[in-house]
Order: C-alpha cells, then structure tokens, then sequence
C-alpha cells in the first residue's frame, strides 16, 4: 500500500505538484434486511481503490482510480496535476494552507465482537425474530429490521511526510413497524428512524440494544398512534427526546458551522450560513446552558465522527462551537483555518470513499450534558408536548427556519405524562429555538446518536456524524404547523 | 485490468485528453463470462453478474473561481448466486480471477444463512431491447480545461455585473451490462453532462441548471445569464404573510415535488401498504390535466432500457386523466399479482420491489410568461429545498422556496419575496393545476431527473416564512 502511495506522491511531484496528499482506501460493507418476515436485503460489498490530491499552479486537482498498479497510479496523480492546472484557468488566488506536522500512526477503533466474523444466520436470525414480533401485534402492516456493518481501512500519505494507517468498524441496527389504517399511515423506529443506531464498534452494540425486547411496543405503539389525538398547533413548551434533539442539533448546528458553506463554496447545492465571520464570538446562539462541542476524539464516545485523524492527516480535537450559550468556532480545514485567524486546521476534512474529494463534514457535534433528570424535569414541567423519533426534516439554505416532526407525542400535564399525540411537528428560527433551551437532562440520559446518511458536496458524499444530546426543554416553540391547513 | 487511458501532458491552457474511457462492451461481456465460468465450479445453481463503470468528471466553483476539480473512474461488479432456493449478492471492484471467486464465494456464504425462499423465481432467459442511442462523442471527449474555460466565462459574467457565481459543469460517461447463466445479456452506455450555477447578489441569489446525454444541449453562459437577472431583481425582497397562493412552479420546482410520488406507483408499495395509492387505483385522484407515463425510451431521458433482472422496460401509462390507472411490476410482484412484469425490477435481493425511474408527464402550451399574464396576484418560484414527506398517504411534503421567489400582481412580476416554507399535499396540489407549460427534461436537487412541464397551481399552501 505505502509503495504505491509514495509512488502517487513523487509522480505528483515530478509533474509539478507543490503539495499532493493520497488516500488508500479499503471499504467493507454487510447488509442484511428482513420484510415482513422474510429476507429482504442480503449483500456484501467490498470496493478499494486510491483518490490524489494535488496543488499545482496554486490550484487543486483530484483524480481518483481503482486500478492499483504502479501505472495506473502514476497515471491519476498525473491526471490530478493536470486537473490542478486546469482549475488555475479560472482561479482568484492562490491556495494557502495553514500548517500542519507529519505523523506516522496507526490507528483501529475498538470494539469487542467483530460482526464479519460472526455467523450469518445469527443475524438473521434475530432479525427474523424482532420482526415475528412486531408483526404479532394487531394492525401492523409492515415491518421492517436491518443490520449494517462497515469496515474501512485507509492509508494516507501526503508530500510533509504523514503515513497514517487507520481502521474503523461501524455497526447499524434498528427496527420499524407501520401501521396503515384509516387512510392513515403510522411508524414507529427502535431505536431511532431511518436505520437505526449507528456507531463505531461491533456487534455488542446490537446485543446492547436488545431489539426483540422493544419489537412489541414498537408495534403496538405503530397501532396505537391511529387512535390517539391529533397534535394541536399552539405556541409552547416542548420537550425533545434525545435522538430528534440530535438530529436539531446537526441541522441547526452542524451545518450552519462548515466554514467551507460560510465562506460561500456549498452556495450552488448545500446553501450558506447564517454564521458570517462577524458573527464568531459575538453571537449569543443559544440560552446560558448551551454548550456545544465539535469533538472527534474517542475520548467523547465512540461515534460516527470518531477518529485519530482528519482525511488531510490533522489529528482529532475537541472545539467549542457553542460555550455558555455564545458562538465561539467553527469547523475548518487546513485551507480555510487561517481566514478565521487559526493556526491551525480543526481537523474535519472527510472523505466518503477514496473516490471522493476531502470536505469539510462535522465530526462528533455534541451538546453537552445538562444537570436534570428526565423524571425530575417532566415533574417539573406543567404543560408541554414531548416529542420522540424524528419523521421528516428541513431547514432553510441559510439554516436560520426548520420544521420537524415526530413519529410520536406525549402531552405532558400537571408535570405528567398523560396521553399520546400523534402528528407532532415543531418549527422555528435557529437562535431563537436554542435561546429558549432552558433546561437539559443529565449524563445519565446522554447519548452519542450516529446519522449515517449526512449528505454534501458534488459529486455528492454521504457521511455518518455523531451527536450527542439528552432530552431538554424549549419554551415558547411553535408547534404543529405540519399539519395545520391555513 | 486497465482502461485505455491517455494522461494529458499540455500545460495548463492546452486541451489534454478527457479523464477516462471506458471499456469496449466485449470486455464487459468477458467479465461476465468469467464469473458465469467460476460460479459453475462453485456449486451456484443460478447466476446473475452485473457490471457498472463511470469515468466521471466535475468542476466545482465558487466566490467565482474554481475551487474543486475532480476525475473518477471505477467498475463494480456483482454478482448474485442462487442456490436451493435461496440468493444473495455480493460486489467487488477487483476484477482478477481470484477476486471475482471470492465474491462468488462471499455471495453463496450470505446465501446459504438464511431459510428457503419457496417463491424465489429462476432467473430469466434471453430477452430482446430496444435500442437507444445515448452515448455522445463530444460529451465523452469534455476535457477538464474546456470545462475551465466554460467556467471562467460564467464567471465573468458574474464580475461584470457585481455578482458571486457558484456551481458546478460535470460531464461522464458510463455503461452498465447485465448476463446470467440463462443466457441473457444486456448492455447500455450513455453520456452525461451538466451545468448548474447560483448567481449571488447580496443578499439575493438566483439558479438555473441543465443536465442532458449530450454537452451541446444547453450554453452555461446563457444558463449564467438568466441567473444574473433573476438574481438582480431578487435583491430587494419583501416579506408577505404566509398563507394559500396561486404560484408559477418552474419546471425544477414541479420536478423536486412531484419526484417523491415515484415510488407510490410500485406494486410492492401498495402490497407493503405504504403507497399513497393504496384504496385510490382506478379513482380519481388528480385533475383531468394531469397524466404521467414512464418511458425509459423518451427523447428526453436517459438510463438503461432493462431493469435489475434484465426486463426490458415497458412504456406504462401511471396516470391517465387524473386517473391512477397501472402500476409498474418486478417479476416477483408481477407473479403475485397475476400481472406481466413491466421491466421495472431493483436489482434482486431487496425489498422495495421496483418503481418507475422514467416518468414522463403530459405538458401544456402555456408558458411561464402565459401563466404570469393571466395571475392576477401569485408567486413565481424558481425552485425548491430541503423537501421530505410530512404526511405518506395525503402525500404532505414540506420544503422551503430558494433562489428566488417573486410576486406576480395584475399579470406582471412586481418584486421579489422572500422565502417561504410550505406544507403541501402533492395529490391535492395535483388536483390544482390550472396552467401546463410544454414538458422539458427537468432537474434540480431533490429528485432525479424527470420529464415535467411548468405548473400553474391555486391555493399553494406556505406556512411560515424565513428571515431572507
């Protein structure tokens, strides 16, 4: 691998590149599925190849193939200059990179069961046995369970020096049941929606989250919500579960951050920020309890933006996006961290595949834990909705207004919960939803929730992130306009 | 393995050769056989091969430079095994013999874990296809400095006008073939380019894209200019309550909305119970002006003529007058349903079935100018973002308007408005229709690309309104 790496460097060199950086990468993925009591989706895949980075003329180019010989690679890292040269026809400066030191690592995420190893019918099997119960329950008329497993090794090599092996396995599992009655369709997700819960680790994460055991009330809960009352459109107090709080947290906070979307490079597809340059550590975003954290170190858990180096061979960091409720950084890359004064890249340059370029992509983007216990701060709450399982989102292209709703609603009485909503949404403007965040649960109730599916860039990239969130409260949300019909 | 591949040696502001070419379709067929070879020695009772390779290409801009450049090339090839009954899958960019024996290997392994599928069906024999012509020299030849170029003009024009221009001019080339041990064999290449830009003049923005087989189906200085103007006239934007609105949907708004109603007209989808059409085949549902085919073999798309088992793609009218009239079927749920499959299979294993991927809906003659004349008062909207579906059986989808939104009073565009979220039911919004423009290959960002017309639409429901 590091043969072929080097030879990537010295053919960039040689053809005029100033800098080059490649990526090796090996990419292992597992799919298993069920439907409705049978196999759905069994598949494996596997892909390897190299992408090069190369800046010439002042320019970048990036070339990427799978044709690992000494000829083919030497072929696209001269392709990746030529393409640097071409971009310099139409370029208004040259690039500049803060610096960075050269690191020689090896790295591997842990876990203790790798799934690759483990028997298939297993799996399967369990599968096979949350979706027979789900599919016991009454009214559910269709019912889903899936696994995923990853495992990527990348090596990269750049021209300062770095070789930095890394391997990380991932592990997704989740569970759903649907109900469609009544001209109405309901769903209910275990342990969150669209998949499940994600992280880096092996199969003890899916032994942790014991799918047979919530199969039952996922499916009477999908029957249920046919029944239950409609969520009423009102301005109040709202109380989100952790895993759709995290989701808030990577529209609301994780996007409007990537200094590569304030500085206007997303502004054709992803959109902007509201978070101009001006703004850094003069915007109160959030109440005095806000604190939020960009952190890829393993140390802060071990999620979907966990890692021991960024895709341009810069180590994890911890840095505060949000402290005591004032906006204090964003997320930036060796290009663009010395326009907002740094010295130094955040270290949040990712890569979907080694097909793909390095972006800027939130990492592990946390709201830190609060002091409350959830059934202290549900006493202490006399009127809300608590709202749980994300169902649909959007945000505007500047991230200032979003709307989300929820599979589920409780109303929240008198400091209990009393009865189940169906049809919960919420929408807002950015600062003002986290300027009313006036209470969040504790470690105790903190999760490190993994989105698997973050999409940005052309050609489009899908990356996991990681946000840790416990439930908190919000006053004076604007709630149910999904479904009102002015 | 290795493609033919030609490493530009010019200096930048010569022309070097395009990124990549791709494989001779007897090579792909090679692939084939070889797998088809090893899997008979491998105990397989059936075997399916796919093999899919890009060379694509794309130059991205921004703050009116160019700030990314890429090339790629890749194959993939999978391979799905059947035995006893049951069928697994599993894909490999290697292509060396032993490679292509350990997915063999890795697909019957993933096979042999689970229980007997009694109604797993065999694979299909020989089929016959018709021929479509979608692959252009010109595109396939697109070079990274003529994209430059392109984009240093889009750029210009940006800079004399006091403006910021961002997007992208991407063109590639890929093919796909298809064989199994029955005998069948499919194969399908094509070209692809497109051009997307957003013009910024702050605080505004403004957006028009195209994407086509062939480069020389759009200008990017024209697609630069018209987002020049409409960026220019969305400069000084005024807030209006949200509320009901007729609105002038360009065909990139109608495209990114009605994308998501694909999947509701796949037989699966009703069988599962998640369709919006389930209870609502053969009723009307929309207005009389509303029909929609899938015709993978329109002038206007693009994509292979087969589905994932090799079925060549039927033409299906979805919609007939308002009226959801057919849906599209895999063999499997065709079989179920006593219905002829229409050529619209995932490829197997999986369970969403199929769905239509070509939709082609009937236009009008009004054109957007036409349907403003006769809006006493309405909203013209550029396009649409960040759509997800709300409610799945009323269709409500909500999204926010983007790049530029204009108020329409007495016939004419009066000012510029700023954006709006919507919470909209695609049926009803369908049963509202007022205005077709003729329909063109549209695309935007939400959905694949499709063939839709413009629409005029009455009572547009936007429910909230943001800061810009």
């Amino acid at each position: 691998m590091w043969d072929l790496c080097t030879n990537a460097l010295d053919t960039a060199r040689l053809r005029g590149a100033t800098y080059a950086d490649v990526r090796m990468m090996h990419l292992r993925q597992r799919d298993l599925t069920t439907k409705n009591g049978q196999v759905g989706t069994l598949a494996q895949s596997e892909s390897i190849g190299i992408g090069i980075r190369a800046l010439a003329h002042g320019a970048w180019g990036f070339a990427s193939t799978d044709r690992l010989t000494r000829e083919g690679v030497s072929a696209c890292a001269g392709e990746a200059v030529s393409i640097a040269k071409a971009s310099s026809l139409a370029k208004r400066g040259d690039v500049e990179m803060v610096p960075e030191d050269a690191y020689v690592d090896s790295w591997q995420s842990p876990f203790r069961k790798d799934p690759f190893e483990l028997p298939l019918e297993n799996q399967l099997a369990l599968l096979l046995a949350a979706d027979a119960e789900m599919r016991r329950i009454k009214g559910v008329t269709l019912t889903e369970a899936g696994l995923q497993f990853r495992k990527i090794d990348s090596w990269f090599a750049s021209s300062i020096g770095s070789r930095i092996h890394q391997r990380k396995l991932i592990t997704g599992c989740g569970i759903a049941a649907t109900s469609f009655q009544g001209g109405e369709i309901q769903k209910r997700s275990y342990p969150n929606s669209f998949g499940g819960q994600h992280a880096l680790g092996g199969y003890e994460l899916v032994e942790s989250l014991d799918l047979l055991k919530h199969a039952p009330r996922v499916g009477e809960e999908a029957a249920a919500l046919h029944s239950a009352a409609q969520c009423l459109e009102k301005t109040g107090t709202l109380i989100l579960g952790g895993s759709q709080l995290g989701l808030q947290i990577h529209e609301s906070v994780g996007h409007p951050i990537e200094l590569d979307r304030v500085l206007g490079q997303e502004a054709n597809f992803a959109g902007t920020s509201f978070l101009t340059l001006d703004q850094l550590n003069k915007l109160r975003y959030g109440s005095d309890i806000v604190n939020v954290v960009a952190d890829a170190r393993l140390e802060h858990g071990a999620g979907l933006g966990s890692f021991a180096y960024d895709d341009e061979g810069v180590p994890a960091q911890c840095t505060d996006i949000i402290k005591d409720g004032q906006f204090r950084g964003y997320l930036s890359n060796r290009e663009t961290a010395h326009l907002i004064g740094l010295k130094r890249s955040s270290g949040t340059m990712r890569t979907e595949s080694w097909n793909r370029l390095p972006i800027i992509r939130m990492t592990n983007i946390s709201l830190n834990p609060g002091t409350w216990d959830f059934d202290d701060l549900i006493a202490d709450t006399d009127d809300a909705i608590l709202m749980e399982t994300n169902r649909s989102w959007s945000i505007d292209d500047r991230r200032y207004q979003f709307q989300f709703s929820t599979e589920m609603g409780w109303e929240i009485k008198g400091g209990k919960k009393t009865r189940m909503l169906k049809n919960p949404s919420y929408s807002g403007i950015t600062t003002e939803f986290w300027n009313s965040c006036d209470a969040i649960c504790s470690r105790d109730h903190w999760t490190l929730w993994g989105t698997p599916n973050c999409g940005k860039g052309q050609p489009m990239q899908t990356m996991g992130t990681g946000h840790g969130a416990a439930p908190s409260r919000f006053r004076n949300v604007k709630i149910g306009s999904a479904f009102s019909n002015q | 393995m290795s493609t033919s591949r030609k490493s530009g040696k010019s200096p930048a502001g010569k022309s070097t050769a395009p990124s990549a070419q791709l494989f001779p379709e007897r090579e792909l067929r090679r692939i084939i056989d070889t797998v088809l070879r090893l899997a008979k020695t491998t105990g397989a009772d059936e075997t399916e091969v796919h093999v899919d390779e890009t060379a694509d290409s794309l130059t991205r801009f921004a703050n009116n430079a160019i700030h990314q450049n890429v090339a790629e090339h890749g194959l993939n090839v999978s391979i799905r095994t059947v035995v006893d009954h049951r069928t697994a899958r599993a894909t490999t960019n290697r292509i060396d013999e032993d490679s292509l024996r350990a997915a063999i290997e890795a697909s019957l392994s993933l096979a042999h874990s689970q229980p007997k599928d009694p109604h797993l069906l065999p694979l299909p024999g020989k089929q016959r296809y018709r021929r479509v012509n979608r692959f252009l020299k010109d595109t396939a030849a697109l070079t990274p400095e003529e994209r430059a170029r392109a984009v240093r003009r889009a750029c210009d024009i940006a800079i004399q006008n006091g403006q910021v221009a961002a997007g992208i001019f991407a063109s590639g080339l890929q093919q796909s073939a298809l064989g199994n041990s029955r005998g069948l064999f499919a194969a399908y290449r094509e070209t692809h380019a497109e051009f997307s830009i957003t013009m910024q003049e702050n605080p505004a923005a403004s957006w028009a894209k195209a994407n086509a087989a062939s480069v020389r189906a759009f200008d990017p200085q024209q697609l630069a200019r018209r987002a020049s103007e409409k960026a220019h006239l969305a400069v000084d934007a005024r807030e209006l309550p949200p509320g009901r609105y007729t609105v002038v949907l360009e065909p990139a708004a109608v495209l990114d909305l009605v994308g998501f109603l694909f999947y509701d007209f796949a037989a699966t989808a009703l069988e599962d119970k998640r369709s919006c059409l389930n209870d609502r085949m053969g009723k009307p549902l929309f207005g009389k002006n509303i029909s929609i085919t899938d015709d993978a073999h329109h002038p206007l798309q693009l994509g292979a003529p087969f589905d994932g088992e090799g079925i060549p793609r039927q033409q299906v009218a979805l919609v007939d007058c308002g009226v959801p009239k057919n849906l599209v079927y895999s063999r499997s749920s065709a079989k179920s349903a006593h219905k002829k499959p229409t050529g619209h299979g995932f490829a197997l294993p999986n369970e969403y079935g199929e769905a239509p991927m070509n939709l082609v809906f009937a236009g009008g003659d009004s054109s957007l100018e036409k349907m403003a004349a006769s809006t006493d008062r309405g909203l013209l909207v550029t396009r649409l973002w960040y759509i997800r579906e709300v409610d799945p059986y009323e269709k409500v989808m909500t999204g926010m308007t983007r790049d530029g939104l204009f108020l329409i009073e007495k016939g004419k565009v009066t000012s510029a408005v700023r954006n709006f979220r919507f919470n909209q039911s695609i049926l009803e919004m369908l049963r509202n229709v007022e205005q077709l423009g003729p329909a063109v290959r549209a695309t935007g960002e939400e959905a694949f690309e499709m063939v839709v017309p413009a629409m005029k639409v009455r009572d547009f429901h936007f429910s909230e309104v943001t800061k810009f």
